[in-house]
């Protein structure tokens, strides 16, 4: 388990205030200005030692992303832009990072805003984080007010300004090229990569886009050091992780926790266990509702992190455990689930627009077993016709799910399908 | 220049270029429906995924995706086809089943590509999507089901036609394109109908009236504006049922106006079909060709050349102009004029003194533009789109003496004195003066301050007109203009006014007040029942655009030929050999027995009209006449673009246009008055 003394967060639950002065006495805003001196490479390679991965889901290692922000400085603009569309089903811990220690956030805009060389960040944060917002908002303010951000930020003779910027309801503005295109104020649908915003970003110049947790991590990192935030989970997944568990357990909850716990000592110890008992659990799905459900004897030995759950074709997504015990008509969550992706999709590219309309009809058949075996197969080959063919990654996101259910639930699907078979016999 | 392999084949392509046109530059087809060479590169419709090594391992839109040095590129390796399948069984599931009475039918992408790449049949069995059809003016219609959501519309739109009219509603399943319910104010709004890739936008003057296989193709040149757009007129039987644009990337790219294409239900209004003498009670009689020509004949003959005037319109091919010129004046005939409204283009005009010099194409290399008295929008509308193409690119500055209407693009207001200021430090400006301007008294003082402040020198001429009429560069190639004695257009009038001229040719000749000819002898021949045949003692009808051979030179002084896609109706004939046969009746045969003979006496005489398909800088020299300039603004010589000629007078669907977006404008105007 975690020692108090190396999480990040410590004020996650908010049992102090989040306003400036808290979070100095927390260890904020401490020697920024000295950290700031060691100068834009020197912060790219602490990242990159530290073996941070995005903490967005996709696991991109983070100081390999700041390093492909052009170097030459040609005068412009170049941005930060901070991922706070936080809207994967399960998923709420860059919520309470904003809303308990909301300086954390800032001061790594303005660490990673060095590090990347930009002159500017904007925060877009989810519209529906109305709290939040305002929180974040008086933090930004308190910040200039103290002469920690702006021109001569922390008095360290770097000029850095941010803004928040608010979304308006969309999951897929937190893809971070439709992010873009709504910041620029446009309909918020992915661009085409290539180029890449690193490349061509907001108002087509060199941006960068991080998970809220990425960055508000990142003064922590660099103040201890690469090597302790390294020191915790495995080799390629290191370092220390918010986990958001929700559903069927006794006590859901948001918890740091060193990356390769085991899934079962993350719910038996912070989220007092399974509802009804260990046996009791029906399935998980570990990373948020984008990524492949897991049944119970997977769950037994599955290792939280990126590579622990690739093995179990899933992903560690966002760390948005998602438990299900055995009360849970598993058939209908995943129709719910494709009816969020459906709703969700932009519109945009043929296979995403079509065909989530299209799953999540079946789906609902599926619930009561109004289908043919043979759909089962369908449905699954209906998904791979989504997946990998679309602009952006939604196309996959909606797919996975489905296809992990119909991987590891086949049977309740064709149990569904003989016994309406059976009832429609019999009479 | 990256080198790459398409399926192994090794090609070579200019820098920038993408795996699309890699893989086409190799003669392989890709499929694809929302990319379009001319628009911005959307890649949703996802049809044209390709597999690509090195790269990740799923297909890439091939359309968006630059070529890169070494790629490997397969087009049919089982990951693309499975793409392809895919995509193709998703767009057809909620697209209606209604391809028998769907006016795309037969030329439809969606249907070709789902015989080439579709599975054959669909294993979905759920509902499919209904969406509300949207209004989109008189000219598209739509039927929203058959939408893709390929973005084409809206691109083009936005991106060419620059009225922001149209766009996507709502999101996923649920997108809709849509206007904002009014119609599309564009002049190039019926393009949409050519980029959609399926049935959803469609014509509405042209609503189940054909299919494609059914119809006769001919390549041809419009004549509604100056422009000398490439057109295909199909036709069944007798009728002219569609207007398409036909490629030329010097003239009209691939678009055409809304006036080119919808303007031809005029053709079957009003037609003039057979030849009339007004009788002594005053009303026009319909008689043969023998006794019109008769009439014609008896009548030149009893009045002395001197009192004999010609006025040509502004549609007339040039055949028709050289063989009324040849005939007038081999009788002594000496006011004869090609310019009805009056332009002050004088006789000796050397060429470069009334074409675009530097060509339709050429404003893309150019870095300023001054517009005296032209609108481009309203009088050559692809020209307009081509000004705001290369206005896209940046570097462009444009700017207007008059009040003219809105473009599509930023204008600064510019006068006449500020003018050579405007232009100063541009290395490519271009200067083009419109029709209007020069159709004004003061209109040879215009040219000679528009010639004084124009950029020329060996590589670039940058002075131009923006011609309206159709015929009017080659009537000024043919000289079509009043002799040592003869009156020009207002010369006749007044010779009208004061019975020095007793006798009125009008061949074509439309846009003229029948007070300026009253009490003359008036001789009418053309297409149209409109002004000039309503005002006619005799009426001599002639062939419409379609219905002949001709030579018509657009604005920038390019030879174009037309072809004859469908009869004249009835009696009418081709204007050359109306004059052929009135030469006969004279008793002064014309030296031409045929078309082609005509030509090549034409074209001795004239060679730039057998110069077919070329634009050239025209010869530069002295023209215009300084003198003082009046204080009055210019404005465009086209005030209604929906209808400027007899045929498109004649047009139910221009009427419904003008009712469209004109009738709002002088509402407005009238609030403005009160």
């Amino acid at each position: 388990m975690l020692d108090l003394k190396d999480r990040i967060f410590t004020n996650l639950y908010g049992a102090d205030t989040w306003n400036l002065d808290a979070a100095k006495k927390r260890g904020d805003w401490d020697g920024t200005k000295e950290i700031i001196a060691k100068g834009r490479d020197w912060i790219v390679e602490e990242m990159k030692a530290s073996g941070m991965r995005g903490r967005g889901g996709a696991g991109f290692p983070t100081g390999l992303k700041w390093s492909f922000m052009p170097k030459n400085d040609d005068g412009k603009p170049r941005y930060l832009v901070v991922n706070a569309d936080e809207g994967e089903p399960g998923t709420c811990k860059d919520r309470d990072i904003i809303r308990n220690d909301p300086h954390k956030l800032v001061e790594g805009c303005l660490l990673a805003g060095v590090g990347l060389g930009a002159t500017a960040g904007y925060i877009y944060i989810r519209g529906e984080f109305h709290n939040e917002a305002n929180i974040l908002d008086a933090a930004i303010q308190e910040a200039y007010d103290a002469g920690l951000l702006g021109k001569n930020a922390c008095g360290a003779s770097y000029d850095f300004d941010l803004y928040l910027h608010r979304g308006a309801g969309a999951y897929i503005c937190g893809e971070e090229t439709a992010l873009i295109e709504s910041l620029e104020g446009k309909k918020g649908q992915p661009r085409l990569k290539p180029p890449f915003p690193a490349m061509a970003g907001l108002y087509g110049r060199p941006t960068t886009v991080n998970n809220v947790e990425t960055i508000a991590a990142a003064p922590t990192i660099l103040r201890r050091g690469a090597a302790w935030f390294s020191s915790f989970g495995r080799e390629n997944n290191a370092g220390t992780k918010l986990f958001c568990i929700s559903g069927h357990v006794n006590t859901p909850c948001n918890v740091e926790e060193s990356m390769g716990i085991t899934l079962k000592e993350l719910i038996e110890r912070h989220a007092g266990g399974v509802r009804g008992g260990w046996d009791n659990l029906l399935a998980v799905i570990p990373g948020g509702s984008s990524t492949p459900v897991l049944p119970k004897h997977i769950c037994d030995t599955a290792i939280m992190d990126f590579d622990g759950l690739r093995e179990h074709q899933s992903g560690l997504g966002t760390a948005a455990v998602i438990v299900m015990d055995k009360s849970t008509d598993i058939v209908k969550a995943f129709a719910r689930l494709s009816y969020f992706y459906m709703h969700e999709s932009c519109g945009q590219c043929t296979p995403c627009r079509e065909g989530f309309g299209w799953v999540y009809r079946v789906m609902q058949r599926m619930v009561t077993g109004d289908a043919r075996i043979e759909e089962i197969d369908m449905l699954q080959q209906v998904t791979k016709e989504i997946e990998g063919h679309t602009i952006c990654a939604h196309g996959d996101g909606g797919s996975w799910p489905i296809q992990g259910m119909i991987r590891h639930f086949r049977p309740e699907l064709e149990r569904r399908i003989q016994e309406r078979l059976a009832a429609a016999r019999a009479a | 220049m990256p080198k790459l392999t398409v399926d192994g084949v090794e090609v070579e392509v200019p820098a920038g270029a993408t795996v699309l046109q890699a893989i086409e530059a190799t003669g392989k087809e890709v499929p694809r429906f929302c990319y379009h060479d001319r628009l911005s590169i959307a890649g949703n419709c996802r049809m044209c995924l390709v597999e690509i090594k090195p790269g990740p391992p799923k297909p890439a839109a091939s359309c968006a995706m630059p070529a890169g040095e070494n790629m490997e590129v397969f087009t049919n390796s089982p990951m693309v086809e499975h793409a392809r399948k895919g995509v193709m069984e998703m767009l057809l599931i909620n697209h209606p089943l209604d391809c028998p009475i769907c006016d795309q039918g037969g030329e439809c992408d969606l249907q070709d590509q789902a015989m080439s790449y579709g599975g054959g049949e669909s294993r979905y069995e759920e509902m499919k999507r209904a969406v509300p059809d949207k209004y989109m003016g008189p000219l598209v219609k739509t039927i929203m089901t058959r939408c893709i959501h390929c973005t084409r519309c809206v691109r083009f739109i936005d991106e060419i036609a620059g009225v922001p009219a149209i766009g996507a509603l709502g999101r996923g399943g649920a997108t809709e394109i849509s206007t904002l319910e009014a119609g599309i104010d564009s002049e190039l709004s019926g393009n949409i109908i050519d980029l959609c890739p399926v049935g959803a936008l469609t014509s509405r003057p042209y609503e189940f009236v054909a299919r494609p296989w059914e119809l006769t193709k001919t390549e041809s040149i419009d004549v509604m504006d100056a422009v000398g757009s490439n057109i295909r007129v199909d036709a069944r039987g007798p009728e002219v049922l569609r207007v398409l644009p036909r490629l030329n990337e010097d003239v009209n790219e691939e678009w055409i106006s809304d006036k080119t294409r919808f303007a031809i239900d005029g053709l079957k209004r009003q037609r003039l079909d057979t030849p009339y003498v007004r009788g002594a009670d005053g009303r026009l009689k319909p008689t043969s060709w023998q006794a019109a020509l008769n009439v014609v004949a008896e009548k030149l003959k009893a009045t002395s050349p001197e009192k004999v005037a010609v006025i040509a319109g502004d549609q007339v091919d040039a055949e028709a102009m050289f063989a009324a010129k040849s005939l007038f004046e081999g009788m002594g005939v000496q006011s004869i004029d090609c310019r009805q409204d009056g332009m002050k283009i004088v006789p000796g005009t050397p060429r470069g003194g009334y074409i675009l010099n530097e060509g339709l194409l050429g404003i893309e290399s150019a870095d300023r533009l001054l517009l005296i008295g032209a609108d481009p929008r309203r009088e050559a509308a692809v020209f307009g789109a081509r000004i705001r193409k290369r206005w896209l690119q940046g570097g462009f500055k444009v700017g207007v003496i008059g009040k003219i209407g809105e473009q599509t693009y930023p204008t600064d207001t510019v006068t006449m004195d500020t003018a050579a200021d405007f232009l100063a430090g541009a290395s490519n400006s271009m200067v083009i003066v419109g029709a209007g301007a020069l159709a004004r008294v003061d209109g040879a003082a215009v040219l000679a301050h528009a010639r004084s402040i124009a950029t020329v020198n060996d590589e670039w001429c940058g002075f131009g007109v923006l011609h309206t009429a159709a015929s009017r560069v080659a009537g000024l190639d043919l000289s079509f203009l009043p002799g040592p004695s003869g009156r020009d257009v207002n010369g006749i009038f007044e010779g009208v006014k004061s019975g020095d001229v007793e006798t009125v040719f009008l061949l074509g000749a439309d846009e003229i007040d029948p007070q300026d000819v009253k009490g003359a002898f008036v001789i009418y021949q053309g297409a149209v029942g409109d002004v000039g045949a309503g005002m006619a003692d005799v009426i001599l009808p002639g062939a419409a655009y379609t219905e002949k051979d001709g030579t018509y030179v657009n604005t920038e002084g390019r030879a174009q030929r037309a072809f004859r896609a469908v009869f004249p109706p009835g009696e009418a004939r081709e204007d050359w050999s109306i004059f052929r046969a009135l030469s006969e009746v004279m008793g002064a045969k014309l030296p031409f027995d045929d078309l082609a003979n005509l030509r090549v006496q034409m074209i001795e005489k004239v060679p730039v009209l057998g110069a077919i398909d070329e634009q050239n800088r025209g010869e530069w020299g002295d023209f215009g006449q300084t003198g003082p300039i009046s204080d009055e603004p210019f404005i465009s010589a086209v005030q209604n673009f929906y209808m400027t000629c007899a045929v498109s007078r004649a047009s139910p669907t221009m009427a419904k246009c003008v009712q469209e977006f004109l009738a709002v404008t002088n509402k407005e105007q009238d609030k403005a008055h009160a």
